[in-house]
């Protein structure tokens, strides 16, 4: 036997695929910005292990020496172009991320996102299962211990690239802001003179986005199709041999919200 | 659960329709946006045998106590449910989709309006609104220490510095003027060094991302405006310090050979820390850091610190700026 259940909100659905060109908008135009000063490595010392980014990534196909080749796209050379979008777009990303975290805490949604006291030790569970050493299955649930993890550190990242963001936008007007962060400009804070930290901290948020992105897809991919059409018309067929979903951390709740997962 | 097991009677069926909703299990979903009401299976979860449909439910199948539920029907309604579900949310999907690439085609394709499409300069400029009423000359970039100077300052720019220049026999003409017998000045350096002598060490940013400290010395905008005041919009005489909204709009700086030029809104003229500047690091300019005279203007990015001021102008009308008209924005402002 099978039956439906309700899974994700209709707002929620909208707040999410709104996100996602938004955030690509967001990380696109960012990086036409970032070539304009493209600073940032992983290195030691003078030993760079990797530069963001190299002259592959800006133009693919394009050979520097020379000179020769058809670019497959090309990311170097629209700084103008780069923050016309960026700071259009800053506007969706900012009133998005904003209307989701006041439905999350009004709706009470945020009972399946917030991490409580176990959820760290659940984490290690599905990491340990996704990794094939744990066989026993997860507990069935909207959201397991690692997802809550991931889905409220990215709201946090939101929030800080937000606030990173201002702070290089506007240094002077919210200066007290830029100044908390670090700085704009020469900062000791990572022990290396001359980072902007306030755009230090912006990239690697970045950075954090597109690693965050790459473990959602896998594990969308993962989960399957049931799993994914759920996040588009709100429903999944699940077997009622299956005990139903746990509700949130706080089964308390579950009654008064009349939720299920 | 068996799918033949009977369902018992429940003792209170609101009751126990709660709880079974509240799991779950066995209740029409209601879904409270599209209002449609999707009849899910009436297996009750094993833990909860008394738990039964609400009696408003529309009959699910074999939802009588006592009659074995068809497995295989209910499970080709579900799927059945589940299709229609997702043919229309997919259609949503694919309108929404669409609607997105119509939109960044439109948008790509607008007329330019100085290098961008006229929806990204009618942003930048809705930003710059929002900017400038934040915006209070009383909020001051950060002065560092004359140590933590840049004792080689980067030089980034060299549009208008061409050779052919003699600063000896260099002036700087105002425009604009308040003066309404002479509303054009030509004046000399010394004019200038006339004026009250401020230093300051801050930090130039520049808009493609780095930035330096750089000690700056030089008259201050403000005071140099005090002295040479520009015409009012009312007609009526000048007062910089108290009735700074009459002044002229904008200031227009461009170099001799009129290759790189900026506009200012007033209020950036006007903050304590717009210099024209004619020392670096305790030096007169060099010719590649814009002797003999330059804008220092922290508040704004790099490009609009102009080197080399040949002509200085009062106006109304927004003036052109270089970079603006290459697809940047023209305020440029912190």
């Amino acid at each position: 036997m099978k039956r439906l259940e309700k899974k994700h909100p209709l707002a929620i659905r909208w707040f999410h695929w709104i996100n996602f060109p938004v955030l690509m908008i967001m990380i696109w135009s960012g990086i036409l910005i970032y070539w304009a000063n493209d600073i940032y490595r992983i290195g030691f010392g003078s030993h760079t292990l990797f530069h963001f980014f190299p002259a592959w990534f800006y133009h693919p196909g394009y050979d520097d020496t020379t000179q020769k080749g058809h670019a497959l796209y090309n990311l170097d050379a629209r700084l103008a172009e780069g923050m016309a979008w960026h700071f259009m777009f800053m506007w969706f990303f900012a009133i998005n991320g904003l209307l989701y975290v006041l439905y999350t805490a009004f709706s009470g949604e945020w009972r399946y996102l917030l991490p409580g006291l176990h959820t760290l030790r659940e984490a290690i569970q599905v990491v340990l299962h996704d990794l094939h050493i744990r066989k026993q299955p997860l507990p069935r649930r909207k959201f397991n211990g690692a997802q809550q993890i991931a889905y409220t550190s990215i709201v946090f990242m939101g929030a800080g690239s937000l606030i990173t963001g201002l702070a290089i936008y506007k240094p002077t007007q919210f200066a007290w802001l830029t100044n908390l962060i670090g700085g704009y400009g020469i900062s000791d804070s990572f022990g290396v003179s001359g980072y902007n930290t306030a755009r230090f901290i912006h990239f690697w948020l970045t950075m954090g986005y597109v690693a965050f992105f790459l473990v959602h897809v896998t594990q969308v991919i993962r989960a399957g199709w049931n799993n994914f059409r759920a996040m588009i018309t709100g429903y999944e067929v699940a077997p009622t041999e299956d005990s139903p979903m746990d509700g949130p951390v706080r089964p308390d709740k579950v009654v008064m919200e009349g939720g299920q997962a | 659960m068996t799918t033949n097991e009977p369902i018992k009677e429940p003792v209170d069926a609101t009751e126990a329709g709660r709880a079974a909703k509240s799991r779950g299990a066995a209740m029409p979903v209601q879904d409270a946006e599209d209002g449609a009401v999707h009849t899910a299976t009436n297996a009750a979860p094993p833990h909860t045998p008394e738990a039964a449909p609400a009696p408003s439910a529309p009959v699910p199948i074999a939802a009588t106590p006592g009659i074995p539920v068809m497995a295989k029907a209910g499970d080709d309604e579900i799927e059945g449910q589940m299709h229609q579900m997702s043919r229309r949310s997919f259609l949503w999907a694919a309108v929404a989709i669409g609607a997105g690439f119509t939109t960044r085609q439109w948008l790509i394709t607008r007329r330019p309006d100085n290098g961008i499409p006229w929806p990204f300069r009618r942003v930048l400029e809705t930003n710059e609104q929002l900017a400038r009423d934040y915006f209070k000359t009383a909020r001051l970039v950060p002065n560092f220490a004359v140590a933590k100077a840049d004792p080689d300052p980067r030089t980034n720019g060299d549009i208008g510095l061409g050779e052919d220049f003699d600063p000896d026999t260099w002036k700087l003409t105002v425009e604009g003027l308040a003066d309404k017998n002479a509303p054009t000045r030509t004046l000399t350096l010394k004019d200038i060094k006339a004026l009250p002598k401020v230093e300051m060490v801050t930090e130039l940013k520049c808009i493609e991302g780095w930035s330096i400290i750089v000690h700056w010395a030089g008259a201050r905008f403000a005071d140099f405006m005090e002295k040479y005041p520009p015409a009012t919009q009312s007609g009526e005489t000048p007062d910089v310090k108290h009735k700074p909204n009459d002044l002229a709009n904008y200031v227009s700086l461009q170099t001799p050979d009129k290759a790189y030029y900026v506009g200012l809104e007033m209020e950036s003229a006007l903050h304590p820390q717009t210099l024209l500047c004619y020392e670096i690091n305790g030096e007169p300019l060099t010719p590649e850091h814009g002797a003999p005279l330059r804008l220092a203007i922290p508040v704004k990015y790099g490009v609009k610190n102009i080197k080399r001021i040949g002509k200085i102008s009062f106006t109304n009308q927004r003036p052109a700026d270089y970079w603006a008209e290459q697809g940047y924005d023209w305020y440029a402002g912190h």
